[in-house]
């Protein structure tokens, strides 16, 4: 049981959390009657997966990755020698300090698709409380079923 | 500017759709050129990606300049496999956007601007997924996508739109979510991005490609993908959504957000994980197929128990998604299956763009949203009923409709594999096709005309139709009767053109029929 | 029912998951295949852009720098994205009325804008000093933070996104304190919807620029002749940050649009 836990939990904790937290925020999403908890349940699958992508990105002992000639001896020598312009060889850094950018990149998009898609989702449920003076969904199918055919 | 085309057919809508923002809330009158433009710069443009990939093969664009090394820029790819669809994008694209022009006095008319403005803003995505060389820019393009179309479903003017329009809200963001899960572990195992580089790397580490980070990728992509192109069991939303929006938006969601989405399929399929993943795996072969056969049986069955049109339809879309998914998943040698499911996305596409024109016709001009109400249609208005036809034909699959020819392929395809039960559901959804457009057909010949023969004044809608628009409405119809009997007469340039890209990329020893 | 069909879901997709985590890479591991590559393919785009970015680009800021040079196709759509769902909350829930009333509500409108009134409609009137001498300092410090932001984009954290948020949140606390009216005389409903669309043009139409140099599509390095920089490399730089420049301005005001259309219920009257 220790062996197993040190082998498959310990070094991919971070894989285990996300996955949890995605099967909370999706239970909401599908299993809750109310429209809000169900947006509530889907804004935390998606921060969820969120976190998937940025714990790819981390590497032990890096920084953050930015990357001017400040960085080091090897760096400022360099760029003193005339070094960039077009076709230059690269960068003297070691890619190992620096955190990998592109899951931020990607997640900044995932973020921004996020925030967008609970704004609309919010404005529906405005319109459908505005039009049926609830927000639980069995007594709204309800009274769908109950009005006329209005097409 | 000639080599840019790829890139224009994206951006002319998006601009479009920006300077209708712009300037179309001062001055309503702008807003239907402008997008009529911008849709017509597209369907020149693909015309041209056609042409160059028909005539010199397979067109890679770099955005940003940034073509080595590969995969650090974002890569837009045309081949014989995408090339057509973006064709029929800006054909169903233009034929709803004449459709849908709207007249000044009806209800809600200061929205219209922005109608066109998520009309135009759907293109860009649709445009850009089917063009696009690299995963995770399709997840951002089926975004747009599904955000637009929530927006115009929910603009309709029954209150279950909204309804509707949230459900297809949760179900949507979690199929997206899915598919963003799917590639995020095939990035996990392989690092990069890129569709054409990933291919690379799969080929080239057996243990990788093998692994279960890439099998359960592969599951959640196509969990994502099947979420979105509505296939059984994950179908729920279809029927509401499309239903209870605007004609005028239905006509352009109906026939392309579903084909795109299995355009995704195919795409990711063939050149991402390399079709070995279908012939090497019978088993998974074997279910898939099984699902397809479900959402074929479904998808009939539903349809029959429709008294609405626009319904009825709906639940054909899910019969016809059925075809495609089990077409791509029947793992023959000769690819006819994969073949005839890349045709059948065209056909279907502009079978569904002429019968949901027909619908919105209907209920515009004549006040028809169930069955009964079409009765003595071909005495009142014989192109209408006539263009009908003509999509109904198509889909039970009479030759030399193009409905006909996709189903030959896809069973030929079937045959060469062995799955009898694809084979069975197929014919038997062309019967439930039959009976059910013959039911249709018979009242609409046979029918008596109603007493009150003006144009029906709806109390709760989209209002009566004046007769200078009417011309409008029904040019867009006839035209897509009229592409629909083209596509199945000239079959074999496109059928060529698809089997150029699927024998060059699978090594199939020979094309011969 | 509903919760024993989700839970069986949940379950299921839980363990489909968590079925590969084994062949996973370990947590911080610095040669995992997204850190570092993998043989078979080309170079890892991580380690290009790490290596290369402030050659091609004199952007310290990687991620600014792969976000708006290297990947800024996908940034561009996600910019429309946000576009659509300023212009779907208004498509959706704005309550748009009849000409006559609207002359009545513009009148009313014009009433409270103009300064931070400390009496408002509802006469909450104790509660507005309070508030709305905090944000009398708070706004303008905000307001200047969000432009710092925008603008140091490249030599550190920061870009379009999170500053046009910083700007879009002065726009609201000004509405919290002053009421919503007052905020709406500074940036009327059709200012923002039309700024909106113009930070989606800014960003297509610099990419475009390109296409009439001969360059492919959002290939800043295209402009260096017209804006007379020396190289390439810092044509790219300061198409980056006109390229954060339409994204800041698109989603400061959608932020705004956001909130009014959400707060009011589409009425655009009264609100928190």
């Amino acid at each position: 049981m220790m062996e197993w836990m040190k082998t498959t939990i310990v070094p991919h904790f971070n894989f285990w959390i996300y996955v949890v937290i995605m099967m909370l925020g999706l239970w909401a999403a599908i299993g809750k009657n109310n429209l809000i908890k169900k947006l509530i349940g889907l804004s935390i699958f998606q921060t969820a997966i969120l976190l998937l992508y940025v714990s790819m990105g981390v590497k032990e002992g890096a920084s953050i990755p930015i990357v001017d000639e400040t960085m080091g001896e090897a760096a400022v020598d360099f760029m003193a020698q005339g070094g960039g312009g077009a076709g230059a060889t690269a960068f003297p850094i070691n890619p190992d300090l620096f955190a990998n950018p592109l899951p931020h990149v990607l997640m900044l998009t995932a973020i921004v698709v996020g925030v967008a898609t609970l704004g609309v989702a919010l404005a529906l449920c405005q319109v459908i409380f505005r039009d049926f003076g609830t927000l639980e969904e069995p007594e709204i199918l309800n009274q769908i079923k109950t009005i006329q055919d209005d097409v | 500017m000639s080599e840019h085309l790829p890139v224009i057919v994206v951006l002319a809508p998006l601009f479009g759709a920006v300077i209708v923002g712009f300037f179309g809330s001062r001055d309503r009158r702008l807003c239907f050129p402008i997008a009529l433009t911008a849709l017509a710069l597209s369907f020149i443009c693909s015309i041209g990606v056609v042409h160059h990939v028909a005539t010199v093969g397979a067109w890679d664009y770099f955005v940003g300049g940034w073509e080595s090394p590969h995969g650090v820029g974002i890569q837009l790819r045309a081949d014989g496999v995408n090339s057509l669809l973006l064709l029929a994008i800006a054909v169903v694209a233009l034929l709803a956007l004449v459709y849908s022009i709207r007249q000044d006095g009806e209800k809600d008319a200061e929205k219209s601007p922005f109608f066109y403005v998520l009309f135009l803003l759907l293109c860009v995505g649709l445009f850009g997924i089917t063009i696009t060389g690299d995963a995770f820019n399709v997840y951002v393009l089926i975004e747009i996508t599904a955000l637009t179309s929530y927006g115009l479903v929910a603009m309709g003017s029954s209150r279950r739109s909204r309804v509707a329009a949230f459900q297809y809200l949760v179900i949507g963001t979690v199929g997206a979510s899915f598919y963003l899960i799917g590639v995020g572990y095939l990035y996990l195992a392989v690092g990069s991005l890129n569709m054409a580089d990933i291919r690379a790397i799969l080929a080239a580490n057996p243990e990788i490609a093998n692994s279960r980070i890439v099998g359960t990728a592969l599951v959640f992509i196509l969990l994502g993908v099947w979420t979105k192109m509505s296939l059984f069991p994950l179908h729920g939303w279809l029927p509401n959504a499309y239903s209870y929006c605007p004609s005028g938006s239905a006509n352009l969601m109906a026939p392309l957000v579903t084909k795109v989405s299995v355009y995704v399929m195919i795409r990711i399929l063939f050149s991402v994980f390399g079709l070995g993943v279908i012939t090497e795996n019978p088993g998974w072969s074997e279910l898939v197929v099984l699902i397809a056969v479900g959402s074929i049986v479904a998808g009939s069955v539903m349809a029959l128990t429709q008294r609405e049109i626009k319904k009825m339809l709906c639940c054909l879309i899910v019969a016809e998604v059925g075809y495609m998914v089990g077409g791509t998943w029947l793992g023959d040698a000769g690819r006819w299956g994969l073949t005839g499911s890349m045709y059948h996305i065209l056909a279907d596409a502009m079978m569904t763009s002429c019968l949901f024109l027909a619908a919105g016709v209907f209920a515009k001009q004549f006040g028809a949203t169930r069955l009964e109400h079409l009765s003595g249609l071909f005495r009142r208005s014989p192109w209408v009923a006539g263009a009908f036809t003509l999509g109904g034909l198509a889909m039970i699959g009479v030759p030399p409709m193009c409905g006909f020819f996709s189903k030959f392929y896809l069973i030929r395809g079937a045959i060469e594999s062995g799955h009898w039960l694809y084979i069975v559901a197929l014919l038997g959804s062309s019967l439930v096709n039959a009976i059910l457009f013959f039911r249709i057909f018979e009242i609409a010949y046979f029918g008596e005309v109603p007493e009150s023969s003006e144009p029906f004044e709806p109390s709760e809608g989209e209002g009566a139709t004046p007769r200078r628009y009417a011309v409008w409405r029904t040019a867009p119809l006839l035209i897509a009767a009229a592409l629909t009997l083209l596509l199945g007469i000239f079959n074999r340039p496109v059928i060529d053109l698809i089997r150029g890209t699927v024998v060059e990329n699978t090594g199939i020893v020979s094309m011969e029929e | 029912m509903q919760k024993l069909f989700a839970t069986i879901a949940v379950i299921i997709t839980g363990a489909i998951l968590l079925n590969a985590v084994e062949d996973f890479p370990r947590f911080g591991d610095p040669h995992s295949p997204p850190n570092s590559g993998v043989s078979g393919g080309s170079v890892s785009s991580s380690v290009h852009y790490l290596q290369n970015t402030y050659l091609d680009t004199r952007v310290p800021n990687v991620v600014t720098a792969v976000l708006a040079d290297y990947r800024g196709y996908d940034t561009l759509f996600e910019t429309a994205v946000i576009l659509t769902a300023g212009i779907a909350v208004f498509a959706i829930l704005r309550v748009v009325r009849r000409e006559d009333e609207e002359e009545s509500a513009g009148s009313e409108e014009k009433a409270c804008s103009g300064e931070f009134s400390t009496s408002d409609s509802d006469g909450e009137g104790r509660h507005r000093v309070v508030v709305g001498t905090t944000c009398r300092v708070v706004v303008p410090l905000a307001q200047l933070f969000g432009f710092y932001i925008i603008a140091h984009g490249h030599p550190s954290p920061g870009g379009g996104f999170q500053g046009g948020v910083v700007l879009g949140t002065s726009f609201i606390l000004i509405a919290l304190a002053a009421g919503l009216g007052s905020a709406l005389g500074r940036l009327r409903e059709d200012m923002y919807l039309r700024l909106a669309c113009l930070g989606v043009f800014i960003y297509a139409g610099i990419g475009l620029l390109s296409l009439f140099f001969r360059r492919n599509f959002l290939d800043y390095g295209a402009l260096s002749g017209l804006l007379q920089t020396g190289g390439e490399e810092m044509a790219r730089s300061h198409g980056i940050f006109g390229v954060e420049l339409g994204v800041a301005m698109t989603v400061t005001t959608v932020m705004f649009a956001l909130f009014a259309n959400l707060s009011t219920r589409g009425e655009l009257k009264g609100g928190l």
